[in-house]
């Protein structure tokens, strides 16, 4: 089996599948996806061009650009243990964790006069702990069995414990400058943070595309018996997805910091539905297996215009809510519809 | 089927339905060959730590041992205990839900409002309001996690975002204080004043936790549909050959713990005196936590109603005894994501797997 076939849904493209439907016809060739999302974009970037009228403007693409890499790359951080069959609820609160670890370097290596020495150790600090924290997952999931979903949720509970503990509830400020330029700042005219979010998902379209682990991965999510079976070490593979996962919350950590300037615990709690959302919208197998980098980096594009929209229609924070929880039930629906016309007239084979 | 259920659990004793769990594990005896004879069952487990937790707190403060304490922490569980008796029943079925609790708040919101516009309303018509709004929202899980195949994690986490969101965009945040005099009035069960002139008492949410805890212990261990839910929690495509009826499954236990939620509203509302839409915010995980602590499986199949009221009160001894120790409040989380952590791994771990040249590995991959 090639590489290619096994990373897509062209997987599943063997199965008969009913004639006539053009739609059907679209959907069974792996391209589908694509197509479908950017018929989605297009049609969020007219529904939004059409009804704002600051909506299609530079400025509003470039807080996209700004705003999307710390969604991206905890979206990110989800979608290998998502490909795996599992689950990190633990995400955010990693980074959280992560980012005040980097900012307590910062301050105790002198605050805002703090050298480039200095948060090249924060930085160093926290990547390190996000991958302990990813690590010790992965070790409890891969050996003692437990289920990723639980593993992941006393994490949450204990990583925003401790987060609590530590700050009291309050916010750690008073960084260097050169910090928030690395936030604010552009190169080439794209954003700094793009930069990094770009960089990373190629890293993991690379890993998840041509890298054997990369394999290893889709084929944990496919059939964790027949992997083990076949040769493979399960259990490191494991214990390494949930370290890289815990690796790249560390990064999106990293930038939540330069882009506020600030830590608190709870930041960016919200994004937690959002990337499982975008995950689902992205086409990734709930039950893992099945998901590629690019399309989910599609979906986030999506997800954050909707986002940029509603902020910039001025819509209440609870509402916002409220609609990306209908959205990942509609996409979930929508989900089961395109399987079912996929799989022809019995799907209860 | 919904859900991939995981394969049938290798481990001695542990994959069992409700015939094998819920006896008192120390009667069994130790299965360790040397040295104390230490419980063998989850539940066991917990009581040992509950009584040497309890005798701790009893030599190392003079309030913890005390009538008013003891009631005061039954009266505190209550609402816990009548969540963790519907979670459990949806863990039981091989699901998990995380938005009860909102939806919790959600019933007593609607239940307010239907019995205000009633005119007041009593007990009964509040508490029918309270089930038929709670069994409605459990309803909406189970029909998307059936009809759509959509896993209950995913299923949960976007109709918690969706009741909050709602909530509090319909509400504004505004919380209800002029609740009918007989949802406010305290029922006071049971009074002994003691010595210093402090009252202990049994108030109302104590009785309807009994109720619920009953309940759900016929449901589970006394009735046919029981046993269904454990079948279709342990195997589904196995329950679904024997002829379990799936889609009556989720929607009795989804209902169940959707009921319970609505119960457990009223109860808090009657508690607080007040409606406030984000007061169960969170409440989830706290509950959940107990309910995994009681020896519940996320992947189903497996749990005791006793295991789950040993697990809340775990929960609820060691907060209690950290606020009468001087313990500061923010250190509580923490705590208790590293006594559900240290849990998940001495209950999962299979000391002979990894053991003995990691043959087999006898992890059960679920997808709950």
């Amino acid at each position: 089996m090639s590489e290619r076939g096994a990373t897509g849904p062209g997987m599943s493209a063997p199965r008969a599948a009913p004639r006539g439907l053009d739609l059907a016809a679209l959907l069974r060739t792996g391209r589908g996806e694509y197509v479908g999302l950017g018929i989605l974009l297009v049609a969020v970037l007219v529904l939004f061009g059409w009804t704002t009228p600051r909506f299609l403007s530079l400025a509003t693409f470039q807080s996209i650009a700004f705003q999307m890499p710390e969604l991206g790359i905890l979206t990110l951080a989800m979608l290998i243990p998502i490909l795996s069959g599992g689950l990190n609820l633990a995400v955010t609160f990693s980074a959280n964790i992560c980012g005040l670890t980097a900012a307590w370097i910062l301050q105790s290596l002198g605050g805002p006069e703090a050298g480039v020495a200095a948060f090249t150790l924060a930085v160093a600090g926290a990547l390190a702990l996000g991958t302990l924290i990813g690590w010790t997952m992965g070790i409890i999931v891969a050996y003692v069995g437990a289920h990723p979903i639980l593993v992941s949720l006393a994490y949450m509970i204990f990583l925003r414990g401790v987060g609590e503990f530590l700050t009291r509830g309050g916010d750690i400020s008073g960084f260097p400058a050169f910090v928030g330029d690395i936030g604010h700042g552009t190169a080439l005219g794209v954003p700094i943070p793009f930069l990094i979010f770009a960089g990373c998902a190629v890293w993991w379209h690379v890993l998840l595309g041509r890298a054997p682990l990369g394999f290893s991965i889709y084929m944990v999510g496919s059939n964790i018996e027949a992997t083990r079976y076949s040769g493979v070490d399960t259990r490191r593979v494991l214990t390494l997805i949930y370290t890289l996962s815990g690796l790249m919350c560390a990064v999106a950590g990293l930038v939540m910091l330069t882009r506020f300037n600030s830590v608190r615990v709870g930041h960016g709690e919200a994004y937690l539905l959002i990337t499982v959302l975008a995950c689902f919208l992205g086409g990734v197998d709930p039950f893992g297996g099945f998901g590629r980098t690019a399309s989910v980096v599609l979906a986030l594009v999506i997800l954050q215009v909707i986002s940029s929209g509603l902020n910039l229609l001025g819509a209440n924070q609870h509402l916002a809510t409220a609609l990306w929880g209908s959205f990942l039930v509609v996409v979930m629906v929508a989900r089961f519809v395109v399987l079912r016309i996929r799989a022809g007239p019995n799907p209860d084979s | 089927m919904a859900e991939r259920g995981p394969p049938p659990d290798e481990r001695l004793g542990t994959g069992t339905g409700p015939d094998r769990r819920g006896r008192s594990g120390e009667k069994r005896g130790a299965r360790g060959t040397r040295g104390l004879p230490l419980p063998t069952s989850t539940e066991g487990w917990l009581l040992l730590v509950i009584v040497v937790i309890c005798a701790v707190l009893g030599l190392a403060t003079d309030t913890f041992l005390t009538l008013v304490n003891l009631f005061d922490l039954l009266n505190i569980s209550a609402i816990n205990l009548i969540f963790a008796a519907g979670l459990l029943v949806v863990l039981v079925a091989g699901g998990i839900d995380i938005s009860f609790a909102v939806g919790a708040s959600v019933v007593q919101y609607l239940t307010a409002l239907a019995v205000m516009s009633l005119g007041g309303g009593s007990w009964a018509s509040g508490i029918a309001f309270a089930m038929a709004f709670g069994f409605l929202l459990g309803a909406f899980n189970a029909a998307l996690i059936h009809y759509f195949r959509i896993i209950s994690i995913v299923v949960t986490i976007a109709t918690f975002n969706v009741f909050f969101g709602f909530l509090m965009f319909f509400t504004r945040g505004v919380s209800i204080y002029d609740l009918p005099d007989w949802w406010l009035d305290r029922v006071i069960l049971f009074e002994y004043e003691t010595a210093s002139g402090d009252f202990a008492e049994i108030t109302l949410p104590v009785v309807a936790t009994v109720a619920v805890v009953l309940a759900t212990w016929v449901l589970l261990r006394r009735l046919n549909v029981g046993r269904q839910l454990f079948a279709l929690g342990d195997n589904p495509e196995g329950a679904r050959r024997i002829g379990v009826n799936i889609a009556a499954m989720h929607y009795l236990a989804y209902g169940w713990l959707g009921i319970c939620a609505g119960v457990a509203g009223l109860m808090q509302a009657h508690y607080v005196q007040e409606v406030v839409p984000n007061a169960l915010y969170g409440r989830e995980l706290d509950v959940l936590a107990a309910v995994v602590l009681g020896g519940a499986r996320l992947g189903g199949g497996r749990g005791t109603i006793l295991g789950v009221i040993l697990g809340v009160l775990l929960i609820a001894i060691t907060q209690n005894g950290l606020n009468l120790l001087g313990v500061s409040p923010y250190a509580f989380q923490m705590l208790i994501g590293m006594v559900l952590l240290a849990a998940i791994t001495t209950t999962n771990v299979s000391w002979e797997a990894l053991v003995g040249r990691g043959a087999r590995m006898r992890r059960s991959r679920s997808r709950a």
